[in-house]
């Protein structure tokens, strides 16, 4: 039997086709790297022990971001503490209690549509609510607020997949070994949220540290050295809202790159820990 | 003691309801805020006044509200970017899925995640500091602020999101059909384009939405290379989108200004748009499923 050859039209299509993807990833890959690349490149060196621990001082005309660095770290404690037992519990209802399908449908709709709505829009509810309506003024807690309800959906939706594979029988087992539900709870069900709440966190925490248009409004931008609990109530910037005041406000750019690098290599390190994260809890799974 | 273990299981069912019901009154406690601080403003411009007047001069004397140059720039801008990152996410989804070695497609796969990571100033700045004098130069004009610069800044920031669902989607379709094709006689890449890809055909329109709610909700990037005059999207002009129409002026607008409540009108316009297209999402993640 002779191998038959195909027509010219369809051997164009295919090395068309094949050129076009070559170049699509091409040119994400390019983009990936240059990003990488050209953020390091032009952030590192501005990067000094001095920038790190001290704070902006126009005595003697340097600029620190030690401020800046508390500030997210406050917020990232304080949406945490506050998002979790909201998110879990959440979950917790969906997954354990929630018996009519419509409720379940509507809250996972209503989750939906707040993991869609623009952060500018939280940013302004926020200011709005949180600020004005319960007189938080522009403060780290407000802006905290503000992120807890835009993580939410991210904690519910981590804790839910991570209930899904605890087994159905560890349930029965315990229901039928007399436990009441709250018991079940407790002992079954709570344990199965661990890897859900960690890569919660992990997610939450990537999405704080990006978050600029939301806390604008909510947690200001300024650059004061406070201690936590002083810190929350007063208004500051975290690292991605000082970024963009050095560049856009005051034409630091020196500063906004050394931001800019290290909010990189943050990314790189939440990402990496989701993955080794979800590949622990696979294997531990899997034995 | 048993009904008193009763009234504790009730109690903890009840506090767990509360939570399950707290995503439901956020997206509440949203709408109606946003309703309520839009709507005075639209009532005293006039609501055709606001959404088509050609013109959007708040500090001027005699103060013009008209938001028709936002919501085309809006518009516009994600078209533009829907445009440009659509076919390279969808093509590099495809080669992910059906053709790239397994280590290849860690590696690529990881990167993507990276992109999806990066916050959205550092891309502002890295269009600020690359993308404007480049455009600058490139097309010799005074200034590469532009609706172009944000439409290429858009294209990156919404390549993950594409490039992940429609990955997912692809990788869904049952194995048979691909196998079916190859046994017919078309080739594998014939296969991934006229059989994979039509099959996964509501994932991918799904992505192609996601990115459009990405695009049109994007405020910080875009605040910094689009330039933010309020003109009528022209590619080589500054231009102001709805989400940067709201951040730039809130910071000085004055408290219970027409101009302030002009700014939550503006907000309120562009939740519509969102809701709208967490609507078609839904649907098509629906069919996606199904």
């Amino acid at each position: 039997m002779q191998k038959q050859s195909i027509s010219a039209k369809r051997k164009a299509y295919i090395t068309v086709m094949r050129v076009l993807m070559g170049i699509s990833v091409s040119v994400t890959c390019a983009l990936v790297l240059f990003l990488i690349g050209y953020v390091l490149w032009k952030g590192l060196p501005n990067v000094s022990w001095e920038l790190l621990t001290t704070k902006p001082s126009y005595l003697s005309d340097r600029i620190g971001i030690l401020p800046d660095i508390l500030n997210t770290v406050y917020i990232v404690l304080a949406t945490l503490a506050l998002v979790l037992p909201l998110g879990v519990g959440a979950a917790i209802y969906l997954t354990e209690y929630a018996k009519n399908k419509k409720l379940v449908e509507l809250i996972e709709y209503t989750a939906e549509t707040l993991s869609g709505i623009p952060s500018i829009i939280y940013g302004l509810v926020g200011m709005l609510f949180f600020c004005q309506f319960f007189g938080m003024k522009t403060s780290l807690l407000a802006g905290a607020f503000t992120l807890v309800i835009m993580n939410l959906p991210t904690v519910m939706r981590t804790t839910q997949e991570s209930l899904k594979t605890v087994p159905q029988s560890y349930r029965e087992g315990a229901f039928g070994l007399g436990a009441g539900k709250w018991r079940v709870i407790y002992t079954v069900v709570f344990p199965g949220c661990i890897e859900g709440v960690i890569t919660g966190c992990i997610l939450s925490v990537g999405r704080i540290l990006g978050e600029s248009a939301a806390l604008l409004f909510t947690a200001g931008f300024a650059h004061a050295l406070n201690g936590i609990f002083e810190g929350l109530g007063s208004a500051g910037a975290t690292l991605t809202v000082a970024l963009y005041v050095y560049a856009k406000e005051n034409g630091e750019f020196g500063i906004a790159f050394a931001i800019a690098a290290i909010l990189m290599i943050l990314t790189m390190f939440i990402n990496l820990s989701a993955a080794l994260v979800s590949r622990y809890f696979k294997k531990r799974r899997n034995v | 003691m048993k009904n008193r273990k009763r009234l504790m299981e009730n109690a903890i069912h009840g506090i767990f309801l509360v939570l399950g019901l707290i995503t439901v009154g956020c997206v509440l406690l949203i709408t109606v805020y946003l309703v309520i601080s839009g709507i005075p403003a639209i009532r005293k411009i006039g609501v055709l006044k606001f959404l088509f007047g050609k013109k959007w001069a708040s500090t001027a004397a005699q103060p013009q509200y008209g938001i028709l140059p936002f919501i085309l720039t809006s518009i516009y801008g994600t078209a533009g970017a829907i445009v440009l990152g659509v076919p390279v996410g969808f093509l590099t989804a495809v080669y992910l899925s059906k053709i790239a070695p397994p280590k290849v497609k860690t590696v690529i796969e990881t990167a993507v995640s990276l992109l999806a990571g990066i916050p959205s100033v550092v891309y502002g700045l890295v269009g600020m500091m690359v993308l404007v004098p480049g455009i600058r130069t490139l097309f010799h004009i005074p200034d590469g602020a532009s609706l172009f610069a944000a439409i290429i800044v858009l294209a990156i920031m919404i390549l993950p999101s594409i490039i992940k669902v429609s990955l997912t989607a692809l990788e869904a379709v049952p194995k048979e059909y691909e196998d079916a094709s190859l046994a017919l006689g078309a080739t594998p890449v014939e296969t991934y384009f006229r059989v994979s890809v039509p099959a996964a055909k509501s994932g991918i329109a799904a992505a192609v939405v996601l990115g459009v709610g990405r695009a049109i909700g994007e405020a910080m990037a875009i605040m910094m290379v689009a330039g933010n005059a309020p003109n009528m999207p022209k590619v080589f002009q500054s231009v102001r989108f709805l989400t940067t129409a709201v951040a730039s002026e809130m910071s000085y607008a004055a408290d219970g200004s027409i101009q302030k409540q002009a700014l939550f009108s503006i907000a309120l316009v562009l939740f519509l748009f969102i809701m709208l297209i967490n609507a078609v999402l839904n649907f098509f993640l629906k069919h996606s499923k199904e």
